[in-house]
């Protein structure tokens, strides 16, 4: 069994259909990151597998259990790490870890997870005094207070510092690493290429790509680089019969590659091209492609 | 420590740490009994003007704490998305409400100790009390206060829910009959009076605590009417996010 099994899942809010019969899962001590552009259903997915939201149509079920109907059963075992807020201003750091920890029948050390998330010398800080990455801090540590068997985590690294990050990296890796599924839902596609083990990316509600990150990187191969900026674009695009792509001096051809020859082809074909025509060529790089490049190919539609 | 307890322990620990919140449920009530019962200058129309007003002020004091107290740090709960976290957690909302009702019934334990005794020492003579109707009365106050304050913050704003809750807290302090009688109001605004919780609140307990109400069967239906209805409205139509 699965830790997260979402089935055929439609989330509707009147004409709007916010998630449309999407399907995945999540498996224990694996990273899943649910990414997408704002707007594209990963929110309403990932409420409704907290039990916030009903499905209109299709299932999910975490832990074996519906989220909608077996609510508290299910926030015995289940962290959530909310986008933003969830602590009353006044509430003290060390205070609110403690209280949620005794909320919970095996619940974490309040002292051990405070020191865990690097807030050990914040304890007596009230919330509204915290940093925007000391608050993130403090909200990882309520999602783990329940010692998790599945961690829904939003933005977990959303205003904290770079060194910072690096332990919330840890946190999450850790947490896989003793057996918890977790969910993550982020932007920062940087995050989630160096924390995720598997991707799910929604567009316009539908789900447009569920793999292996490892599965999805080498499904397509990516020729970047430099020249003159007066290199004709189109014109090489003509020649080599792929699209050529422009990131200001960067150039980007990505396509799909069954046998590792078509890019050797390709780049000598590239090459040649240049050649004749007088530019230069820097920074050539041949490669899977980026987490990055994957998204905006995906989601083209709605960025523009 | 099992999460009820934890959860009664967090909301007086918030109770306490808000000082704006004591000063509405015990600082204001308190001021206006010691004041007005010790200076002659409102139209009691009794004797000892602290004899009219501590049944008053007690039902005001019920309003402070389970109307806008209640209704305000909710309403900020709900804006600060802690009742949506609270909702992660196995607490649960029968727990979450559980609590929030016994953090009430403390502090109204505390304001109504503090009342009785100030009314006391200012010469207040309770007259053939019943103390246990007016436990009850206090019983539906507090249902129906929670209920009007509770069905503002499970639909405004934080910052619109703190205004609106002060606001009819002052509407129904000058329109309740808490530091005059309602008769020296003009008709159709002394006919309003008569309808709020809190008339009917301090009429059921002038009458429980002095034998001294003026329409009370009249004031029982209000009061029990405003404890049926707005704890369902409220029910009905909050929004915990």
């Amino acid at each position: 069994m699965a830790a997260v099994e979402v089935e055929n899942l439609s989330v509707h809010y009147g004409p709007l259909r916010a998630v449309d019969d999407a399907s995945f899962t999540a498996e224990f001590g694996e990273v899943t990151a649910v990414l997408g552009p704002n707007g594209a259903g990963k929110t309403s997915t990932i409420e409704t597998c907290e039990g916030f939201r009903q499905p209109t149509t299709g299932s999910v079920r975490v832990l074996g259990l519906n989220p909608w109907t077996q609510r508290t059963a299910l926030h015995r075992e289940v962290g959530v790490m909310l986008q933003d807020g969830g602590v009353y201003p006044s509430a003290r750091v060390g205070e609110t870890v403690a209280q949620f920890c005794r909320l919970y029948d095996r619940g974490a050390s309040a002292d051990e997870l405070v020191a865990r998330v690097g807030l050990a010398d914040r304890s007596i800080a009230t919330w509204r005094r915290l940093s925007g990455g000391e608050k993130q801090r403090l909200c990882l540590a309520l999602a783990l207070a329940a010692r998790p068997r599945v961690a829904f985590l939003d933005e977990p690294t959303a205003g904290v510092d770079v060194n910072g990050r690096d332990d919330v990296r840890a946190i999450i890796r850790n947490l896989a690493a003793e057996g918890c599924a977790v969910v993550l839902a982020t932007h920062e596609l940087d995050e989630a290429e160096r924390l995720a083990d598997r991707v799910v990316l929604f567009n316009r509600g539908h789900i447009v790509a569920n793999s292996t990150l490892a599965n999805l990187r080498s499904s397509r191969t990516t020729v970047r680089f430099r020249s003159s900026p007066s290199l004709d674009a189109v014109a090489l695009t003509r020649h080599i019969g792929l699209d050529v792509v422009t990131n200001g001096d960067e150039f980007i051809i990505s396509f799909s590659s069954p046998d590792s020859s078509m890019a050797s082809d390709l780049v000598s074909r590239i090459s040649v091209w240049l050649g004749s025509n007088s530019l230069p060529l820097h920074d050539l790089n041949v490669g899977g492609e980026r987490l990055e490049d994957i998204f905006r190919m995906l989601t083209k539609d709605q960025e523009s | 420590m099992n999460p009820l307890t934890t959860q009664i322990g967090a909301e007086l620990s918030l109770v306490r740490r808000n000082g704006e919140q004591l000063l509405v449920t015990l600082g204001i009530p308190l001021l206006l009994l010691g004041f007005f019962g010790s200076v002659d200058i409102l139209p009691s129309d009794t004797d000892e003007p602290v004899d009219f007003l501590v049944p008053g002020i007690l039902a005001l004091a019920v309003m402070s704490t389970s109307m806008v107290s209640l209704g305000i740090a909710t309403g900020f709960e709900r804006s600060y998305l802690v009742l949506k976290r609270l909702a992660a957690t196995p607490l649960g909302t029968g727990r979450l409400i559980a609590a929030k009702t016994v953090a009430v019934v403390c502090i109204e334990a505390v304001q109504m100790a503090l009342l009785v005794a100030l009314g006391l020492a200012l010469g207040w003579t309770p007259n053939s009390a019943n103390w246990l109707l007016a436990l009850a009365a206090v019983i539906l106050g507090t249902f129906a206060f929670a209920g009007i304050g509770l069905a503002l913050a499970g639909n405004l704003r934080g910052e619109v829910n703190l205004a609106a809750s002060n606001g009819l807290y002052l509407v129904l302090l000058l329109l309740g009959g808490v530091l005059f009688p309602l008769d020296r109001l003009p008709p159709f605004l002394e006919a309003i009076g008569r309808a709020t919780p809190t008339h009917a609140l301090a009429d059921v307990l002038a009458d429980s605590l002095m034998s001294a109400g003026a329409h009370t069967a009249t004031s029982w239906l209000v009061l029990l009417g405003w404890a049926i209805v707005m704890p369902a409205v409220a029910a009905r139509t909050f929004r915990w996010t």
